[in-house]
């Protein structure tokens, strides 16, 4: 009898600790700082937008993996020809839209016509440039054209502006999200929270969580009593700046330090006098101290860079020693350049904490030199009008956040007023290279040349402040690309 | 009376047809291309050329200024660009959160204010008037965004008995709105105190003028009761300037939340009009604006007939 009394207590302490298990929590409050303007990710650039659809409401033909990496989402497989111009995807089958409509190789055709067509709004018009035309095979085949080889292609497939819509929602994805991910949206209260829940119909591994909230919270302090006081449990992003101490050294949470894809950069514009003059960008880069401004404008956080490219990536090569911190040799260049007693100029700085912070040490740091800045705060809409569109400026500092983004240096017209025939011809190259290794040589090159021409300062690689309650496991702690894809998350047992 | 309040009506709408006048030319003025903020800094120039067009961005700045007033006069305030979601539609949602806040943060503020004030007046001098009066210094002196983070650490991170921030919505049963009521506790207490230092020292500084009239003198010297005196013939004609304050007050509670809202990450009038700026969705701010404009003509409107119940000689005099 008392065996039996043992075998039952035992008996029912499995039981309740399986059910304990069963009902672990399965809900998430998510903070971001910005709100989306829409919902659409095809139809804006606001990273705000990604961040809440990438992989969770919405896929693509591939799509990008937590380390930067190609993986396969609506097209299970493909083959690329041998010229390298034709790629035929083999879609998923059984894959349904949230609003029940099966998912097929029209909407794939759909969709990147929609997104080459005239009246695109796509921000990335770019990442369809190369496709010449896209037909239907039979159902689960697509079949696309190139008009070149073009080596980014695939990873090209898998940003949130070449996901998947279908064309009896499209048009209202903006207000209402329709994809195929492991979420479907369920409602958005504007200006406080946006919620998601779990796509029982997923064509893959069912998400673990039921529901995640996506509340907007601007304002750091704010952000920071919403995390201690438990409303909100996990900041994928926070600039907790001197807060982060605090966070850091409390057990219930997890602080995960990633990387991004922003360059920060102290940006040049080489158009203009006296910046046309290699040896006063060569100046600017020997007068910055990198892990002053590192400390200053990102409390510590964020590698070094020395070119226009992210330290994760394959191809990288670390050019931070082409002009080491030297104020003497600063001078002397100056003084050869015929500016021995240095210049004035201006420094326009976005909103963004990084810029204000860092565009303090910059100016203190090119002063020392004998380049006085007269520091000009402005708001984001300013500053997209006056330097980056009408290029009225000197020096700016900005993150250019876009992934595997160092082909800007080739485009015409952009805000560097940068032109060197030698590094348009190694971009050329790039694009129509399928190779990888040929690639990554290509993507070196490019980078030497940046480097020795001393385009830009090349400060830091904005970092990823990942905050989170400890229990939860699956978030990314690196941001390849911009998105929170909560495909994995869950919280531990 | 009725001559009164139709002189008071006509300036009231000549005003509103200058602001929008302004509103729209200080707003055309303003650096930055909203479709450009929309698709960012990799967009391309055919791709904003369209998003120009269907946000009806290429059209001359006289015929979109036309087209705004008439379509308010219609009632139709346009579709934000941000959002494409009708103005009103984003207003009113809006309007459910800064309303209630404004109207608690009033009563609050008022409730405190006017008994605070009149116990000072009447210990004109003592040490309870002093004491009185430092402290609504004091509450004039915090920044309230402070005073707020003040609160939420105690109340929110602290003593967890209210959330640290956002708004669940009103939703429906009384489950919901008390949830929704219990997140407007806090900013309401943060708005107010500030408001009711000030309003506090005003209804003192009021009360202790008309104290020191004759006709008050006189009705004590009739043997009325102090509290009699007090309530029915002081404070009355101390109130003019009490209800001007109260009247600028509220057009600032629902203006001036923006600092308030983002402590507190509230979904209000303010926190869409500062996102607006920035997004340089222009429809939405210029509607807000006027929208605000016509609150606060109005609540001058209120005050004018409350000045001319409180005080039957401004009836004819205007």
């Amino acid at each position: 009898m008392q065996k039996l009394a043992t075998a039952f207590g035992a008996a029912t302490i499995l039981f309740a600790s399986a059910t304990a298990a069963m009902s672990e929590r399965t809900d998430l409050v998510l903070g971001v700082t910005l709100e989306p303007p829409h919902l659409d990710p095809t139809a804006g650039a606001a990273a705000a937008i990604d961040e809440i659809v990438y992989a969770n409401i919405f896929e693509g033909l591939t799509r990008i993996g937590p380390n930067g990496q190609v993986l396969p989402a609506l097209a299970e497989r493909w083959q690329v020809s041998d010229d390298g111009t034709v790629y035929t995807f083999h879609l998923r089958e059984g894959v349904t839209f949230h609003d029940g409509t099966t998912f097929d190789a029209e909407d794939v055709k759909f969709s990147l016509e929609r997104a080459m067509s005239e009246e695109s709004t796509n921000a990335q018009k770019v990442l369809f440039s190369a496709i010449e035309s896209v037909e239907v095979a039979d159902p689960a085949t697509v079949r696309v054209t190139l008009a070149h080889p073009q080596g980014s292609f695939l990873y090209n497939m898998g940003w949130g502006d070449a996901v998947i819509v279908a064309p009896e929602t499209a048009d209202h994805n903006r207000e209402h999200p329709v994809g195929t991910g492991p979420y479907r949206f369920e409602n958005w209260a504007r200006g406080s929270s946006l919620t998601i829940v779990r796509n029982a119909d997923y064509w893959g591994a069912p998400a673990a969580l039921e529901k995640a909230v996506f509340r907007f919270i601007p304002d750091t302090a704010a952000a920071v009593t919403a995390l201690l006081s438990g409303d909100v449990q996990a900041f994928p992003n926070l600039q907790a700046g001197d807060a982060l101490p605090q966070i850091q050294a409390d057990p219930r949470f997890e602080v995960v330090i990633g990387a991004t894809e922003g360059e920060t950069i102290l940006a040049i514009n080489n158009g203009k006098k006296p910046f046309d003059e290699l040896k006063v960008r060569q100046a600017i880069s020997h007068a910055l101290d990198r892990e002053e401004i590192i400390l200053g404008a990102s409390s510590g956080n964020g590698v070094p860079i020395g070119s226009h490219f992210s330290p994760a990536n394959e191809a990288y090569v670390d050019l931070t020693g082409s002009y080491p911190h030297d104020v003497e040799a600063a001078r002397t260049l100056l003084g050869e350049a015929g500016y021995p007693d240095g210049f004035s100029a201006t420094l326009k700085l976005p909103p963004t904490d990084y810029a204000r912070l860092g565009g303090e040490i910059v100016a203190s740091q090119l002063r020392e030199a004998g380049i006085e800045l007269e520091i000009i705060p402005m708001e984001w809409a300013q500053w997209l009008e006056q330097v980056f569109t009408n290029k009225e400026y000197d020096l700016s500092i900005i993150s250019h956040t876009e992934p595997n983004d160092i082909n800007i240096y080739a485009r015409d017209d952009y805000y560097f007023n940068y032109d060197n025939p030698e590094f348009d011809d190694v971009m050329a190259k790039l694009e129509v290279t399928t190779e990888p290794k040929e690639r990554q040589e290509l993507y070196r090159r490019a980078q030497q040349i940046l480097a020795e021409d001393a385009v830009n300062g090349f400060l830091f690689q904005l970092p990823k402040t990942g905050v989170w309650d400890a229990r939860l496991e699956g978030l990314w702690e690196n941001a390849p690309i911009q998105a929170n894809d909560l495909t994995e998350v869950r919280w531990a047992e | 009376m009725i001559a009164y309040l139709a002189k008071r009506l006509s300036i009231g709408l000549l005003t509103l047809l200058l602001a929008s006048v302004v509103v729209f030319l200080a707003l055309e003025v303003l650096p930055g291309d909203p479709a450009r903020i929309m698709l960012g800094m990799n967009a391309s120039p055919e791709a904003l050329e369209a998003l120009r067009t269907q946000m009806g961005l290429d059209h001359p700045p006289l015929l979109r200024y036309l087209a705004w007033l008439t379509g308010m006069l219609s009632g139709d305030f346009g579709n934000s660009y941000t959002y494409s979601l009708p103005v009103i539609e984003l207003v009113l949602e809006r309007m459910a959160v800064s309303l209630p806040l404004a109207f608690i943060a009033l009563s609050l503020s008022t409730l405190i204010a006017v008994p605070v004030g009149i116990f000072a007046a009447a210990r004109h001098g003592r040490a309870a008037d002093t004491l009185a009066m430092g402290a609504a210094q004091l509450g004039v002196a915090v920044p309230n965004f402070w005073f707020a983070l003040l609160l939420v650490y105690v109340f929110a991170v602290g003593l967890q008995i209210v959330p640290a921030g956002g708004f669940p919505g009103w939703g429906d049963g009384w489950g919901e709105h008390w949830q929704a009521l219990r997140a407007l506790i806090l900013p309401a207490i943060a708005l107010a105190l500030p408001q009711a230092a000030i309003l506090a020292r005003i209804t003192r500084s009021a009360m202790v003028e008309v104290l020191g009239e004759d006709y008050i003198r006189t009705a004590r010297a009739k043997g009325l009761p102090w509290r009699i005196v007090l309530w029915r013939h002081a404070l009355r004609n101390a109130l003019i300037p009490v209800l001007t304050i109260l009247g600028l007050q509220f057009a600032f509670l629902l203006a001036g939340t923006i600092i308030i809202e983002n402590v507190f990450y509230l979904p209000g009038l303010g926190r869409l009009i500062f996102q607006a700026i920035g997004q340089r969705d222009l429809i939405v701010v210029e509607s807000v604006v006027m929208l605000l404009v016509a609150t606060i003509i109005l609540i001058n409107l209120l005050v004018d007939i409350c000045y001319a119940i409180a005080d039957p000689r401004l009836r004819g005099a205007r």
